[in-house]
């Protein structure tokens, strides 16, 4: 995916000017909020699950190198191979290379954002591979040369029209607007790409350290039909993903499905070990994982280490109120939402995606649905203070908060002017307690009046509040 | 690569400000791969097994996979060709698993039978399965010579016979079999949560994306 995040500003504003969109979001906070709550509901254990979880990432953290060498090691007694990729650069190499081996015209996709991180779908096709992306959502954005907007609902900025029009222009077939007939076109249209495929490319949600496994979890099944037909399998997955073992992939899995669309079990949870043996009738009969590092590794240690705990459930954007509002396209790269705002300025640069750390209300819901309590908040303003320190953040911005600070520090006079601000403040809002308009703050003003403020400032109220609570001791 | 490998676990190493893992550390991650524990097993499926079973078949129905019950393993040709006969189906690529080859089929005369693996187009495939897991309603199932894995995924309708005997409580205790039965791995291992769905076009739920539209288990009393 082409780098945008610059351009968050923008592209929020045509977002929440959008009407198809703001249409199509709407099925997204109606939906997955409540199906994750009442899945939650149904487990008593839950919180027990988030508390072991985050244990577990952090056990896994502080020893990812001997798990990633375990890892390695069962992969290729399997009779798999492993490549280690230090940037997207080299992922995108190693997989052309095996697809050039393997002589392969067509691979099948299976849905992974890593690939998408890697821009793997343009390079294959600029060196004469051709892409088939087959899950349902990726494969209507394929078709309209488009990008997911989520991590695991890609196509959740589109409307059924959308739909309906790309495949009737691609398909050849009468417009349907029936979901059911349009999921049955795709299903038709994609079984002949399933076997004709060379080599076919799936991500993984965990990787097992102790039997050398990949997991893929689908509702579809279309990742399965990617890794099974083809003469070649590739994982393409980053060093993060690895876990111990089965037992603790499998908490991960109890928290993973509950969190991201509700359900008590994602249909399909396959566990691919190695190429296929001399006596079975099918499957791959090569087996390569691409271990992707991409920036990773230097945030072992540092103040963002936490962000490696995400296992991409979506959570954090199916209930944040920017997300809600403006969709994931405005983020301008592949991690929307509150993730992606600590993920995205690490992978692409805080100097391109500043301003995503800088697009929240700090409501906290994000940190509290995370299956894994990531401090999303804390990371986003650990952010804020980089670009800060990096002279990065707009001039307006540093010289309000230069001027605050200057004021903090003098807390006479602090309170001295925000006693006679509010007193002012007060008297403009006059009788009905609203400002109509404020010379500088016109981005509140032109949108919305102001609510006055009402009553003694914060200070004053706990002055006296004390002054009470002496007298009562006193007493 | 080897240079890429190292520099990617030198910066993790790098990271924690260690170098490898030596003495108690390195054993207790060792004792961790070795021991495999459980982390917290939900109370939902530790039951008696005749409640196993019932929480197994209510879970599995939520999940819109399709229950019929066998008295009998001989039972199982005629409950295949009545369910065939119903729906239309009139072939059925089998897996070769000697628990079903073994059965007397002479009598079915309205379904044309193979031992294969799967080709687009299949409309009906049946295959055994490893496990039941109650938790969720969910199967389990391991590739090898007589389960090819494609028998799982092309089909529109997957028959999977299940003996009540199989079925378990946890996620757990599954993995526990899994062991137990074999060494090695199988190349893949499927755990199936009734048929494949998607609900990318506006958020709503249609079943059959592109694994089977129906998924039947014939749950066999044993």
């Amino acid at each position: 995916m082409q780098i945008h995040s610059p351009e968050f500003k923008q592209r929020a504003g045509d977002a929440l000017d959008n009407a198809n969109l703001q249409r199509a979001l709407g099925n997204l906070r109606d939906g997955f909020p409540q199906k994750r709550a009442a899945a939650v509901a149904r487990m008593p254990e839950f919180e027990q699950l988030r508390n072991e979880g985050r244990d577990l990432k952090n056990h896994i953290l502080a020893n990812l190198d001997f798990y990633l060498e375990q890892f390695e090691d069962n992969v290729i007694k399997q009779g798999g191979q492993v490549h280690w990729a230090r940037d997207g650069e080299e992922a995108r190499r190693a997989i052309l290379e095996i697809c050039r081996n393997a002589g392969a015209k067509t691979v099948t996709k299976g849905k992974s954002m890593v690939s998408e991180e890697i821009n793997l779908n343009d390079y294959l096709e600029a060196n004469g591979v051709k892409p088939v992306e087959t899950d349902l959502g990726e494969y209507i954005l394929q078709l309209r040369e488009d990008h997911p907007s989520h991590i695991i609902a890609p196509a959740i900025h589109l409307n059924l029209d959308d739909v309906s029009d790309i495949f009737h222009k691609k398909h050849n077939r009468p417009r349907s607007e029936d979901p059911a007939e349009l999921m049955q076109e795709a299903r038709e249209m994609l079984r002949k790409q399933f076997v004709a495929a060379d080599v076919g490319i799936t991500g993984a949600n965990f990787c097992v350290a102790e039997t050398g496994s990949t997991i893929i979890v689908t509702n579809e099944g279309n990742g399965d039909l990617t890794q099974t037909l083809p003469r070649v399998h590739v994982v393409i997955t980053t060093i993060e993903k690895v876990v111990p073992t089965l037992e603790d992939m499998t908490l991960f899995l109890r928290l993973l499905a509950r969190s991201a669309t509700g359900q008590e079990f994602t249909v399909y949870n396959t566990l691919s070990s190695g190429p296929r043996r001399p006596e079975d009738q099918d499957g791959p009969e090569e087996f390569h994982v691409v271990l992707l590092d991409n920036g990773r590794s230097e945030m072992i240690g540092s103040e963002f280490q936490e962000m490696l705990r995400c296992i991409r459930c979506s959570a954090c954007m199916n209930h944040c109120p920017v997300y809600g509002a403006i969709g994931g396209h405005a983020y301008g790269w592949v991690y929307p939402g509150p993730m992606g705002s600590v993920l995205t300025p690490k992978l692409i640069g805080v100097d391109k995606a500043g301003h995503l750390p800088n697009a929240s209300t700090f409501c906290g819901k994000c940190e509290s649905v995370c299956p894994v309590k990531i401090p999303l908040p804390k990371l986003m303003r650990h952010w804020r203070e980089r670009e800060f320190e990096r002279h990065l953040s707009p001039k307006g911005f540093r010289f309000g908060l230069g001027t605050w600070a200057w004021f903090a520090r003098r807390p006479g006079l602090y309170r001295w002017v925000s006693r006679s601000s509010s007193w002012f403040l007060k008297r403009l809002g006059g009788k009905q307690g609203r400002i109509r308009s404020l010379p500088l703050g016109k981005g509140w003003t032109a949108w919305r009046d102001m609510p006055a403020p009402q009553g003694s400032t914060f200070m004053d109220q706990w002055k006296r509040h004390q002054q009470t609570q002496q007298q009562k001791n006193k007493g | 690569m080897t240079s890429s490998r190292n520099q990617i676990l030198g910066n993790i190493r790098r990271g924690l400000q260690r170098d490898l893992l030596t003495g108690d550390a390195l054993d207790q991650v060792r004792t961790r791969l070795r021991e495999h524990p459980a982390n917290t097993v939900p109370a939902r499926s530790q039951l008696p097994q005749d409640q196993q079973i019932a929480l197994f078949e209510s879970m599995a129905n939520e999940a819109a996979a399709e229950l019929i019950e066998l008295k009998t393993l001989e039972a199982l040709p005629g409950t295949v060709a009545e369910f065939c006969r119903e729906n239309g189906i009139d072939q059925l690529v089998s897996a070769s698993d000697p628990a079903l080859t073994a059965l007397d089929w002479s009598g079915i005369d309205n379904l044309e039978i193979t031992h294969r693996v799967a080709q687009a187009g299949d409309s009906a495939s049946l295959t055994t399965s490893f496990c039941g897991i109650a938790e969720t309603g969910t199967l389990m199932l391991l590739s090898g010579p007589h389960s090819p894995t494609t028998l799982n995924f092309l089909p529109d309708t997957h028959l999977v016979l299940l003996k009540q005997s199989q079925i378990v409580g946890a996620y757990e205790e599954a993995w526990a079999r899994l062991r137990q039965h074999s060494d090695a791995m199988p190349r893949t291992v499927n755990m199936i949560t009734g048929p494949s769905r998607s609900a990318d076009i506006e958020q709503k739920l249609q079943m059959g994306a592109h694994g089977p539209k129906r998924l039947i288990i014939l749950l066999l009393r044993d």
